[in-house]
């Protein structure tokens, strides 16, 4: 199968790769997937508590070319953005940037899953309402 | 930029010997005829050129050139030889025996054979990929016509043991069926010594052509015939119809004489590199030699490195290192390899999988450059891997309830 351009880019270039604490109270995590489905994100996010913001977002991910350009897209869209807009990102807008065929799919619905992972935990840690929909969740 | 090709996916398919080639040319515009055609020195020279390539092919297997069944292919030769005794030999009984490992062309043939009244017994196959003895004559059944058994598997190179499988169906009166696409041309493959009835096996596989292949049918002690899948003309005995592909067969039959000569040297040369490489994996931590190690093919390695994912992995150097993977993004299926599942792997394994199959224009410091060049990769997708990451954490990752999806 032939890669698009932006795939192999972010796949030999991923930004963002990395581990933020996980004990901080800033930081949600997600983690979506399974080794036994050949795909395993990882995606945190870093908030701002005073302004509600993304200042950071890492992820790892064990998984095809796909996979790894999908979150490493994901980190790149989340920081700057607020809880509020991060929660709007749709699969579909990573299908779209990315060119993914339709077998890669599921990667880009991963990294949505990964993002509401992440700031789910966030707003938990923080006693705040959850307001993603896990359930919607693959 | 670093242009470098090397293919180490010889298993798939083989490039085609420059000395076959060589063989091959004059049977496209000089000598063109039919072979079938008997009326002309057209049609003779054709039919000479065949003989002498079924010759050649009956010569690599220590066979008679009357029981060679020239076909389009592997594919063709399993669904002939399987579907061929199950029609042939219906009223004798109808149960067959065969492996969960085998070849999807025996696989889906047997599932076809279901469809149409037939019984099929699928065998499971230890941690090494071997059949087990015991459980394959318990399988046998009064209404069993035949055993079909691959002779080395297409993933692993594991190598069934042939002989002990002969010996069993000979004591109980059951055919035996082998698909020996991976085997002829690489390990000696002389069916009446190990009682093998029927063995397809195909030229490209071999550095012959593509498009051409071969049934072996036993014909003394037992005789052995198939029931024809293509109906015709009544070429090949009336057991396989259509006008014979001559170059293709000539080729064919070039290949087969080259492989007689050297297949002990090419043998002890592809897995001295093959061993040269997977010591070189073995110097990166959690790598796993996939089925057995004693017996296999002397060209092939199936290699799991964990916590990385086999397509992902293969992305930092497919540009300039053909191999395959058993991983499911490498599949239309979204399934891992059935073959190393069937090992008893995990999921998890058979995603990080790598199949290297050497060949015969294979050089030592191509396996050099793959060395570096894939253990890079594996440094690059195990800093990417949050699994990787827990594993140096020391997490049990098998204790974590994923989220499956």
């Amino acid at each position: 199968m032939a890669y698009s351009e932006k795939v192999l880019e972010h796949f030999k270039n991923p930004r963002n790769v990395g581990t933020l604490d996980k004990g901080s109270n800033n930081v949600g995590t997600g983690l979506v997937g399974a080794p036994e489905c050949g795909d395993v994100m990882r995606l945190q996010i870093e908030v701002d508590s005073d302004s509600g913001t993304i200042k950071d977002a890492k992820f790892k991910t064990f998984g095809c070319g796909s996979a790894i350009a999908s979150s490493s897209l994901a980190t790149e869209w989340l920081k700057g953005k607020t809880v509020d807009e991060a929660m709007k990102i749709d699969n579909m807008d990573i299908v779209e940037e990315l060119a993914l065929p339709p077998v890669k799919i599921h990667c880009s619905v991963l990294a949505e899953d990964a993002i509401k992972g992440a700031i789910a935990d966030y707003q938990k840690k923080n006693g705040l309402e959850v307001t993603v929909d896990l359930t919607a969740s693959h | 930029m670093d242009n470098r090709k090397i293919y180490l996916d010889n298993n798939s398919t083989t490039p085609t010997d420059p000395r076959v080639v060589d063989a091959m040319v004059p049977y496209f515009h000089n000598i063109f005829g039919n072979a079938a055609s008997r009326s002309h020195p057209f049609g003779w020279e054709a039919e000479e050129a065949v003989d002498y390539a079924r010759e050649q092919v009956a010569n690599l297997l220590e066979v008679d050139s009357k029981e060679i069944i020239f076909t389009s292919g592997a594919t063709e030769g399993d669904n002939l030889g399987i579907k061929g005794v199950f029609e042939m030999y219906r009223r004798k009984g109808n149960h067959i025996i065969t492996l969960t490992t085998e070849h999807k062309a025996v696989l889906d043939t047997c599932q076809k054979i279901e469809k149409e009244g037939g019984e099929v017994t699928y065998l499971e196959v230890d941690r090494e990929g071997l059949v087990d003895l015991k459980k394959l004559e318990a399988a046998i059944k009064p209404n069993t016509i035949l055993v079909s058994i691959m002779w080395a598997n297409n993933e692993t190179g594991v190598i069934q043991p042939m002989k002990e499988i002969g010996e069993i169906c000979k004591k109980h009166g059951v055919l035996f069926f082998s698909d020996a696409t991976q085997a002829v041309g690489k390990i000696p493959t002389h069916p009446k010594e190990l009682g093998v009835h029927l063995m397809a096996f195909t030229a490209h596989k071999m550095y012959g052509p593509k498009g051409v292949g071969a049934l072996f049918v036993n014909r003394k002690g037992p005789r052995v015939k198939v029931t024809a899948q293509l109906d015709g003309g009544g070429h090949e005995r009336g057991m396989r119809s259509g006008t014979l592909n001559v170059p293709g067969i000539v080729g064919f039959g070039k290949a087969a004489e080259i492989a007689k000569k050297e297949m002990a040297q090419d043998a002890e040369r592809l897995s001295k590199l093959r061993d040269r490489l997977e010591e070189g994996f073995k110097k990166l931590e959690e790598v796993y030699v996939n089925g057995s190690i004693e017996n296999r093919m002397p060209h092939v390695t199936n290699i799991s490195f964990k916590h990385v994912e086999g397509e992902g992995l293969m992305m930092t150097f497919n540009q300039n290192i053909a191999v395959s993977s058993g991983s499911a993004c490498t599949s239309a299926s979204l399934e891992p390899s059935y073959v190393l599942i069937a090992l008893g792997l995990g999921d998890d394994l058979a995603h990080s999988s790598i199949r290297f199959s050497l060949g015969r224009f294979t050089k030592e410091e191509e396996i050099d450059y793959t060395l570096e060049k894939i253990s890079a990769g594996v440094q690059h997708m195990r800093d990417l891997s949050p699994i990787w990451e827990m594993y140096k954490e020391g997490v049990d990752i098998d204790a974590i309830e994923w989220a499956e999806h």
